[in-house]
C-alpha cells in the first residue's frame, strides 16, 4: 500500500530543530533575493510554482495519495481570482481570498468523488477530473477561452502596497509563499498529519484503530487543493494572466515532476524541485519541443534510478530528514 | 434522424477505440501492475507506422494493419525489458510516473518533427463509398471499424479467457511465483503481456488513421477519456472494458446529437456519477 518504499523515507527520525534551521536559511537567503539583481519575476514564478509543489507533496508524501490533477486548483484559483479583479475590481486581498476560496468548494465537491478510490485509480480520477473542469473553462465565457484572461490589474495589497512594483510585489509573494510553506510543515507535525502518514503506510490497520480515515483523506485532499489554489491566485499577480495552460493535464504532470525531482515526502523537496525544473524551462525555451522531450527523460530517470530526489538523496546521505 | 444515426456510427466507432485501448490498458494492468500511461503515445504511434509504411515503403493499408502492431509491439517489449521490468516490487504509482514519462519524449519527438497538424492518410480502395441501408448511408470504412475492432476484441477476450496460454497468464496474474514453480516462464510472459497490450492500442492507431489525421498528439488527450473509462468499468472483467469502451462511445454519440455542449465531458460526469453509486466500478471486485 505504501506509495515509498523504505529507502526513500527519510532515515533516522525527523528533528524538527534541523528543519527550523533549513527553513530560516531559506527565508533569509529568499528575503536577499532583490539585493542580488537576480531577475525577481523568475524567482517569484518559482515561489509560486513551489508552494503548488509543496502543497501537492503535503498529499503524496504524507497522504500517500498521487493526484495528476492538481492544475485544476492552480487554474481555477487563476481564473476566480482574475475574473474578480479585472470584472468585479475588487482589492487583490479580496481576489486572492475569492480564489483561494473557490478552489477550497472545488476541492470538496472533486474530493468527495476521488477519495473513493485508492491508488493508481484515484490519479486516473483526479485526472479526469481536472479534464472536466479543462472542457467546461474551455466552453464557458467568462475564460475567453484559448485567449485567457489577460491585462490584469495588480492594484494596491491592503491599500497601501504598490503591487505594481516589482521588489514590493516580490515581498508579498515570499510572505504568501513562507506562510503556505508553514501552514503545510504545521499540519505534517501535528496529530493529523501523523494520522495521515499512518494511513500511508497502511490504511486497513489505522481503520481498524477506530480512524475514519476517508475522512481524513478528504480534509487532507482539501487543504492541498486550497493551498493549491492559494499558489494559482498568487501567481496572477505575476504572470498577470490566467490561461488555459494552467489547467491542462500537462500542468499537473509538471507539478508531479516537480516533486519528484526535489524529492517526494520530504519537506523542502518540492521547493528544490520547483526552482530546477523552472530554471530548466527558463534556459530551454529556445528549444521547443524539445523540452518536453527532456522533462520526459527527467521523469524516466527520476523513477530509475533516482527515487529520493534531490533533497531526499542529500537527507539519506546525512543520515536526517529534511 | 440521418443525423442521429451518422452520429451514433461516430460513437459506435469512437467506442471501438475506447475498448480496444481500455482492454490493452486492462491486460497490461492484470500482468504488469502498471497503468500504462504511454497508452496514448503508442496509439499515436500506430497510426504514424501506417502513414510511414505507406509513404516511404509504399506499402499500403493491409499489410500496415498487420506489420505496424508488430512493430510497435516490439518496440513495447523493449520499453519493458530495459525500464519497466526494474519496478517490480514497487508501488504501482511509479509505473504511472514512468510511463508518463515515455508519454512525454515520444510525443515530444513526434511534435517536434511533425508539428501539431494532421497528415492525411486514404482510406484503401476496397473500402471506399457507402452503402444505402433505406435509413441511413453507411460509409464502408466506418463500418469496418466497427465490425473489425469488434472481431479483435472478442479474439483478444477468447485469448485470454478460453485458451490455455490465457489461463497461464491469469494464474501468474494471480500468483507469480507458484506459476513460475511450474517451469513457466513469467518474465517473458509479462514482456509478451506488455506487447500484446500495446499491440492492440498500435491496431487502434491504424485503423483510425483515415478517420482522424495523424498527429503526434492525437493519443494524448484520448488516453484521459480512456482512463475515465476504465474507471467507470473497472478492469476486472476483459468483456467489462468491452463492453464499457462501446457503450461509453455510443453514449457520448447521442450526447454529441442532443446536447453538443456536453459531448467533451460526458464520459467524465459519467465516471463521477459510478464512483458516486458504485465506487467499485460496474465490472470492479472491492479490491484496490
Amino acid at each position: 500500500m505504501s506509495v515509498l518504499t523504505d529507502d526513500t523515507l527519510p532515515a533516522g527520525p525527523r528533528s524538527i530543530r534541523d528543519e527550523m534551521i533549513v527553513f530560516a536559511a531559506m527565508a533569509a537567503l529568499l528575503a536577499a533575493v532583490p539585493l542580488t539583481g537576480i531577475y525577481p519575476f523568475f524567482v517569484m514564478q518559482a515561489l509560486c510554482f513551489a508552494l503548488l509543489a509543496c502543497a501537492f507533496n503535503l498529499l503524496i508524501g504524507y497522504g500517500g495519495l498521487l493526484s495528476f490533477g492538481h492544475a485544476m486548483f492552480l487554474g481555477s484559483a487563476g481564473y476566480f481570482t482574475a475574473h474578480a479583479l479585472k470584472v468585479w475590481g475588487v482589492s487583490p486581498e479580496l481576489g486572492i481570498l475569492i480564489g483561494t476560496v473557490g478552489a477550497a468548494g472545488i476541492g470538496v465537491i472533486t474530493g468527495v468523488v476521488a477519495i473513493r478510490r485508492q491508488g493508481i485509480y484515484f490519479s486516473m480520477i483526479t485526472l479526469a477530473l481536472s479534464q472536466l473542469l479543462y472542457f467546461i473553462y474551455l466552453q464557458t465565457p467568462f475564460t475567453h477561452g484559448e485567449d485567457g484572461i489577460q491585462g490584469i490589474p495588480q492594484g494596491y495589497l491592503f491599500g497601501i502596497f504598490n503591487l505594481a512594483k516589482p521588489t514590493v510585489l516580490y515581498y508579498v509573494i515570499l510572505v504568501g509563499f513562507l506562510g503556505g510553506f508553514l501552514l503545510i510543515f504545521r499540519t505534517i507535525n501535528s496529530p493529523f498529519g501523523e494520522v495521515l502518514k499512518a494511513i500511508r503506510e497502511n490504511e486497513p490497520r489505522a481503520i481498524s484503530l477506530g480512524y475514519k480515515t476517508d475522512q481524513y483523506k478528504l480534509l487532507a485532499y482539501i487543504l492541498s487543493g486550497t493551498l493549491a489554489g492559494f499558489a494559482g491566485s498568487l501567481k496572477v499577480f505575476v504572470a498577470q494572466n490566467a490561461s488555459l495552460t494552467d489547467v491542462h493535464w500537462t500542468m499537473s504532470g509538471e507539478i508531479v515532476l516537480m516533486t519528484l525531482v526535489g524529492g517526494l515526502g520530504t519537506v523542502f523537496g518540492p521547493v528544490v524541485g520547483a526552482f530546477v525544473i523552472i530554471a530548466m524551462q527558463q534556459y530551454l525555451a529556445g528549444f521547443g519541443q524539445w523540452v518536453t522531450v527532456i522533462q520526459g527523460v527527467i521523469f524516466v530517470v527520476c523513477v530509475l534510478t533516482f527515487r529520493r530526489g534531490v533533497v531526499g538523496e542529500i537527507a539519506h546521505y546525512f543520515r536526517r530528514s529534511l | 434522424m440521418q443525423a442521429l444515426y451518422a452520429q451514433l456510427l461516430v460513437g459506435l466507432i469512437n467506442g471501438s477505440f475506447y475498448a480496444l485501448l481500455s482492454l490493452g490498458l486492462a491486460v497490461i494492468f492484470g500482468m504488469l501492475n502498471i497503468i500504462n500511461f504511454a497508452h496514448g503515445a503508442v496509439y499515436m504511434m500506430g497510426a504514424f507506422c501506417a502513414y510511414f509504411l505507406l509513404n516511404v515503403m509504399g506499402i499500403g493499408y493491409w499489410p500496415a494493419l498487420i506489420i505496424a502492431p508488430i512493430a510497435v509491439g516490439i518496440f513495447g517489449m523493449i520499453l519493458e525489458r530495459t525500464m519497466l521490468q526494474w519496478l517490480a516490487g514497487l508501488d504501482h504509482l511509479y509505473g504511472l510516473l514512468l510511463t508518463f514519462g515515455m508519454a512525454l519524449i515520444i510525443q515530444g519527438i513526434f511534435q517536434n518533427y511533425f508539428g501539431s497538424s494532421g497528415l492525411p492518410y486514404a482510406i484503401p480502395d476496397e473500402l471506399r463509398g457507402g452503402m444505402n441501408l433505406g435509413f441511413m448511408f453507411l460509409p464502408i470504412y466506418r463500418g469496418w471499424v466497427v465490425v473489425f475492432s469488434l472481431i479483435v476484441c472478442i479474439a483478444t477476450w477468447y485469448l485470454i479467457e478460453k485458451t490455455r496460454l490465457g489461463a497461464n497468464l491469469r494464474a501468474a496474474t494471480e500468483n507469480p511465483t507458484l506459476v513460475r514453480a511450474f517451469g513457466i516462464n513469467v518474465p517473458r510472459m509479462i514482456t509478451l503481456t506488455y506487447g500484446l497490450g500495446v499491440g492492440l492500442a498500435a491496431l487502434a492507431g491504424v485503423l483510425s488513421a483515415p478517420i482522424n489525421q495523424v498527429r503526434p498528439l492525437m493519443g494524448a488527450d484520448l488516453i484521459i477519456v480512456v482512463f475515465a473509462v476504465v474507471v467507470i468499468g473497472g478492469m476486472g472483467s476483459i468483456m467489462g472494458s468491452i463492453i464499457t469502451g462501446f457503450a461509453l462511445g455510443v453514449i457520448e454519440g447521442l450526447t454529441k446529437y442532443f446536447y453538443p455542449e456536453a459531448s467533451n465531458t460526458v464520459v467524465f460526469v459519467l465516471m463521477v456519477l459510478v464512483l458516486l453509486v458504485k465506487p467499485t466500478g460496474l465490472t470492479g471486485r472491492a479490491t484496490t
